[in-house]
């Protein structure tokens, strides 16, 4: 089942990020797809920040992961846009973002579907743009 | 002499630097980026960087005889584990086969440290700026800095090349983009550059939405029309976002002083934008900017070296701590 929200701006976006926060445990990896500037970043941000991370949480792009402390545990949050074309690659090089204990976020997987153990997604999320600063957010499930 | 070795992101470097200072060799492998697909780079994997380490150090070491060496510097961190693994394992496996001690150097006071190359002495007030990392720090001395504001989202890299991307322009974006600014008015439209945000911290995300709706807008004939200008204009939101806080900082200092470091500044505007500040300031040579082992060689003139054998259980790092 797919849930469907639209948000009116950032702020909205960062909420939604952590409601969806609250369905997690430990190991889960949550898959965050959409075009450039489509409110990804802003969406784990908020996730991020129900989890407990204090400090700025800023976009992974150019270093692929960083990984905070969370209340609960470890929390990874990865971008796999430069991993395009990994496949055939060091499997391994993304072990230690993917801790047991760590719940996952990963920006562009579509990009390298082989990078993230496919068993421990729990949700996929998607964003678009819906006009000015207007969202689409589907979760699935 | 010091041996220095950095593999924290995508380019395996190696560089020979003498105590005082004089760089004897400076090497980054950059076996062509593959610009498959708007700037991804698939050999930043720990693969390529134990293919390319050695050939690097023996490239770095030629002329140099080893006995000269007394230090081995390595990057610990921040970055990616895997890369920078490779990086650390290949220092110990140099350092103990001779004995030699290890110095373990932070990326980002590597960037601070770059300056030091030049003569440029603290205390000055460091801007960062580069594809992962952007920060302004205060350096007092030569062994660390106090963060005084950093990006709260994307770094000002990171704007350029996703900017490039928006404007359908090549890899790297952020040289693309300003070539292509360079015939533009940057006075064409007026971009965001996060006043709002008070104090010394930095936000592009905005500025980057901000593109992306007036592309949006003025749809695919008029943004190729005016593309000129709409780098233009972009460009100098970004360097008057950066410029903005970099005068905040010099405003607070008795004797303000400016040091740039990281790949953004290689950026011609903001250089210009920094010589006309009226302070003293101090901008590295490109091939120190951008990532190097020059510069972890500099900063590990100033750290404590850890004795043979004492490093051998060194760990890389991947998140930012404090130098």
């Amino acid at each position: 089942m797919t849930k469907t929200e639209l948000t009116a701006g950032p702020e909205a976006t960062e909420r939604a990020g952590a409601e969806l926060a609250r369905t997690l445990a430990p190991g889960d990896v949550v898959l965050v797809s959409g075009d450039l500037g489509a409110g990804k970043t802003t969406f784990v941000r908020g996730a991020l920040r129900s989890l407990g991370v204090e400090g700025p949480i800023t976009s992974p792009t150019f270093v692929v992961g960083h990984m905070h402390e969370g209340a609960s545990g470890p929390l990874s949050h990865l971008d796999l846009y430069r991993l395009a074309g990994m496949s055939g690659e060091d499997p391994g090089l993304l072990d230690p973002f993917f801790a047991d204990d760590a719940i996952v976020f990963v920006e562009w997987p579509e990009q390298a579907t082989d990078a993230f153990p496919a068993e421990r997604v729990k949700h996929r999320v998607r964003l678009s743009h819906t006009g000015g600063d207007g969202r689409r957010i589907e979760v699935d499930p | 002499m010091i041996l220095a070795i950095e593999t924290s992101c995508d380019d395996t470097c190696a560089a020979v630097v003498t105590r005082t200072g004089e760089i004897r060799s400076n090497v980054v492998s950059s076996q062509g980026v593959h610009s498959r697909f708007g700037g991804v780079v698939p050999e930043w994997a720990s693969r390529h960087h134990l293919e390319l380490v050695n050939p690097v150090v023996d490239q770095a070491m030629e002329g140099v005889d080893w006995e000269e060496i007394e230090l081995v510097a390595v990057t610990q961190g921040p970055g990616l584990v895997g890369a920078l693994l490779v990086g650390v394992a290949t220092a110990k496996g140099l350092a103990a086969a001779r004995r030699l001690p290890l110095a373990a150097v932070n990326h980002l006071q590597g960037h601070v440290a770059a300056n030091f190359l030049g003569g440029f002495e603290p205390p000055f007030v460091c801007l960062v700026a580069s594809g992962g990392h952007t920060f302004l720090a205060r350096v007092e001395d030569h062994v660390g800095y106090e963060t005084l504001g950093q990006t709260l989202d994307d770094a000002a890299g990171e704007a350029f090349d996703k900017g490039a991307r928006l404007l359908g322009l090549g890899y790297p974006g952020g040289p693309a983009l300003s070539k292509l600014a360079a015939s533009g008015d940057s006075t064409a439209f007026k971009f965001p550059i996060a006043a709002k945000v008070a104090g010394l911290d930095f936000s592009f995300a905005g500025l980057k939405t901000a593109l992306l709706y007036k592309v949006r807008d003025l749809g695919e004939a008029e943004t190729e029309r005016l593309k000129a200008d709409l780098a233009a204009s972009y460009e100098h939101a970004i360097v008057e976002a950066l410029m903005l806080r970099v005068e905040r900082a010099l405003e607070a200092e008795h004797e303000p002083r400016l040091a740039i470091g990281g790949g953004v500044a290689a950026n011609r505007l903001l250089r210009e934008r920094a010589q006309s500040l009226g302070v003293p300031v101090h901008v590295p040579p490109h091939a120190l900017c951008t990532d190097n082992a020059a510069m972890i060689a500099s900063a590990a003139r100033h750290v404590e070296p850890t004795p043979y054998p004492h490093y051998l259980a060194l760990d890389a790092y991947a998140t930012k701590r404090a130098a």
